[in-house]
């Protein structure tokens, strides 16, 4: 009997901590959900409940949000950005990777621990003497400065990622291609690339939600509104003088969290096997 | 003899000497990438450094030497040290809270239970949706009126509306909440991280581990940690570069308030380098990250490498 009554408060207790890491992880999203909803008389009230509806719930911050306000431009501006860079990456990315993979010796090694440091060198730390490169070029307030700098790190990341899928595949589908009468670079791009298909789309994945996730360089190379990529803008633009519009800002930021969750959470178990596949053997 | 089919000859392509040449082949393949980051990594980096010890100014660029002038008068200003103090704080806090977090969490996760899937789900979620976001959602549960926080504290009876503090407007509290919502954020990776790490342990380790008589504290501190250290060595690699150079959640929750007290050094170094538009002190400022992220990453990695002998 008192193993029951050990075992029953052993699972209650269980199940209560595994309940309180859900609400402190999902609580926020919760709260944008419940913000975007509420009419504005029913948000700015201090004496209602504030965790449910005390009036009828209404859509009216998110027609306010697409009509109003610039935010379908920022949805169009983060896609176009993601997109473009998630070309350039690939393109330099895979070749990269695959190269690095196959190097052997402390060249290869000494490059792969490179490309991982430069993923590590912050944007904080870059910020200024890219910002007077982008005004150079005459790319300041223009959202295709992002396009050119947000590769400094899709690339190295993707590189990395890339190197640790190449390292798993077997060297002998390469060199049963070359016996077959394929050159190196025929083995690579006719064997190697549509074997590595879902590891390419773990890495476009990764780069269009990194695009999503970036706020410095956005922050720092973009004021105009129109320009503005969709996490700045909802995160910046939504303010009018010292008045915030909670309810559209949630909308926003609900809107835009939640391509980037459902990507992450398809993509996880690959993504953990990839950045840390030098690291387990 | 007659052979039964005739061998085709292909032509041969002029680039065949490239083709098939794996290591001209293999610097090609790397060649753009290296060139990307050579030209918008490495070549900003040494501007970042010419910019600290020249006079450059956005008002005035020019590229005149005034060697460690600079340095001398961001070390003397006493802004700049709380604001280096606030950054150690701030790093440290967060990682260790967020480890801890983590290594809870991943206990929890570890059991099969109905729903896991579900729950894995969630508890990812502060990890991936992006910062800036999350942070415009905590500021708005911080509100000095209106946060959920100070109402469901009232409705508990724990403090009264007269006395609610006011989260980000008070000095101590806003380091509080920039460090618990960073630690916040982070945690969810640190889960990630320790359970790829526990469950590429072999189980017959463990088994062995438990036949030997090794309680539960045993095997996950001198069994299972040894064994996922290298693992976590990246995390918190990750971990601790990304929070002593952010700006985006203390931009977001306080702007480096009240009075620099969560002023950080990202922030500080956007601040005068790019609001204030003194390129060459905000260059100088983000210098003073770089000390510390080697530190940080040399020893990783060392460590990283005795642990694979």
């Amino acid at each position: 009997m008192q193993r029951v009554i050990a075992k029953t408060f052993g699972e209650i207790s269980f199940y209560g901590a595994v309940a309180l890491f859900v609400v402190m992880t999902a609580f926020p999203f919760y709260w944008m959900l419940i913000t975007s909803l509420k009419s504005n008389p029913d948000l700015y009230n201090v004496t209602n409940i504030p965790f449910w509806f005390n009036e009828a719930p209404t859509l009216e911050h998110y027609r306010y949000l697409f009509e109003q306000t610039m935010f379908a431009r920022w949805l169009l501006n983060s896609l176009i950005i993601g997109v473009s860079v998630v070309a350039i990456t690939i393109v330099a990315a895979v070749p990269a990777g695959y190269s690095l993979a196959r190097m052997t010796g402390r060249t290869g090694e000494a490059l792969g621990i490179g490309i991982f440091l430069t993923y590590l060198v912050p944007p904080t730390l870059l910020f200024l003497p890219l910002s007077r490169i982008v005004a150079n070029l005459g790319l300041q307030n223009s959202m295709w400065s992002l396009v050119l700098v947000y590769p400094t790190f899709t690339i190295p990341f993707c590189t990395w990622l890339l190197m640790g899928f190449f390292k798993a595949m077997p060297v002998e589908i390469e060199e049963a291609a070359i016996v077959d009468g394929c050159s190196l670079f025929g083995a690579f791009f006719r064997m190697v690339i549509p074997l590595s298909g879902p590891a390419i789309l773990t890495a476009v994945i990764f780069t269009f939600t990194l695009t999503l996730q970036e706020f410095v360089y956005a922050l720092t190379f973009i004021s105009s509104t129109a320009q503005k990529p969709i996490t700045l803008g909802v995160a910046t633009d939504l303010v009018r003088g010292d008045i915030f519009f909670w309810g559209e800002i949630m909308a926003g930021a609900l809107i835009a969290s939640i391509p980037v969750a459902i990507a992450y959470n398809l993509f996880l178990d690959r993504f953990i096997s990839g950045i840390t596949g030098g690291a387990v053997k | 003899m007659v052979s039964i089919a005739e061998p085709i000859t292909k032509p041969v392509s002029r680039f065949r000497f490239i083709m098939d040449r794996r290591e001209v082949l293999g610097s090609i393949f790397v060649a753009p990438a290296i060139l990307y980051v050579l030209l918008l990594v490495g070549l900003p980096f040494l501007l970042a450094v010419y910019y600290s010890i020249s006079a450059y100014t956005i008002y005035n660029p020019t590229w005149r030497f005034i060697g460690l002038a600079n340095f001398e008068q961001i070390v003397s200003d006493p802004v700049f040290l709380e604001t280096l103090g606030n950054t150690f704080l701030f790093t440290f806090g967060s990682q260790f809270l967020g480890l801890v977090l983590g290594k809870f969490g991943a206990l929890l996760l570890l059991r099969p239970f109905p729903g896991r899937r579900i729950v894995r789900a969630l508890i990812i979620l502060p990890w991936a949706v992006p910062i800036a976001l999350a942070s415009v959602a905590w500021e708005w549960m911080f509100d000095s009126l209106y946060s959920v926080i100070n109402w469901s504290l009232i409705a508990l009876g724990i403090i009264t509306r007269a006395d609610a503090p006011n989260w980000l407007g008070n000095p101590h509290l806003a380091m509080l909440c920039v460090i618990v919502v960073n630690a916040w954020r982070f945690f969810p990776f640190a889960i990630v991280i320790f359970l790829a790490g526990i469950t590429s342990v072999p189980q017959d380790v463990i088994d062995a581990a438990t036949v030997d008589g090794a309680g539960f504290w045993r095997r996950n501190y001198q069994i299972i940690l040894p064994m996922i250290l290298p693992i976590v060595a990246i995390g918190l690699i990750f971990g601790i570069v990304f929070t002593f150079t952010d700006l985006s959640v203390v931009y977001l929750l306080t702007n480096g308030g009240p009075v620099n007290a969560t002023s950080v050094l990202g922030f500080r170094g956007f601040q005068v380098g790019i609001v204030s538009g003194d390129v060459s002190h905000g260059a100088a400022i983000s210098l003073f990250m770089l000390p510390v992220l080697f530190i940080v990453v040399i020893g990783m990695l060392r460590f990283i490498r005795r642990r694979e002998i």
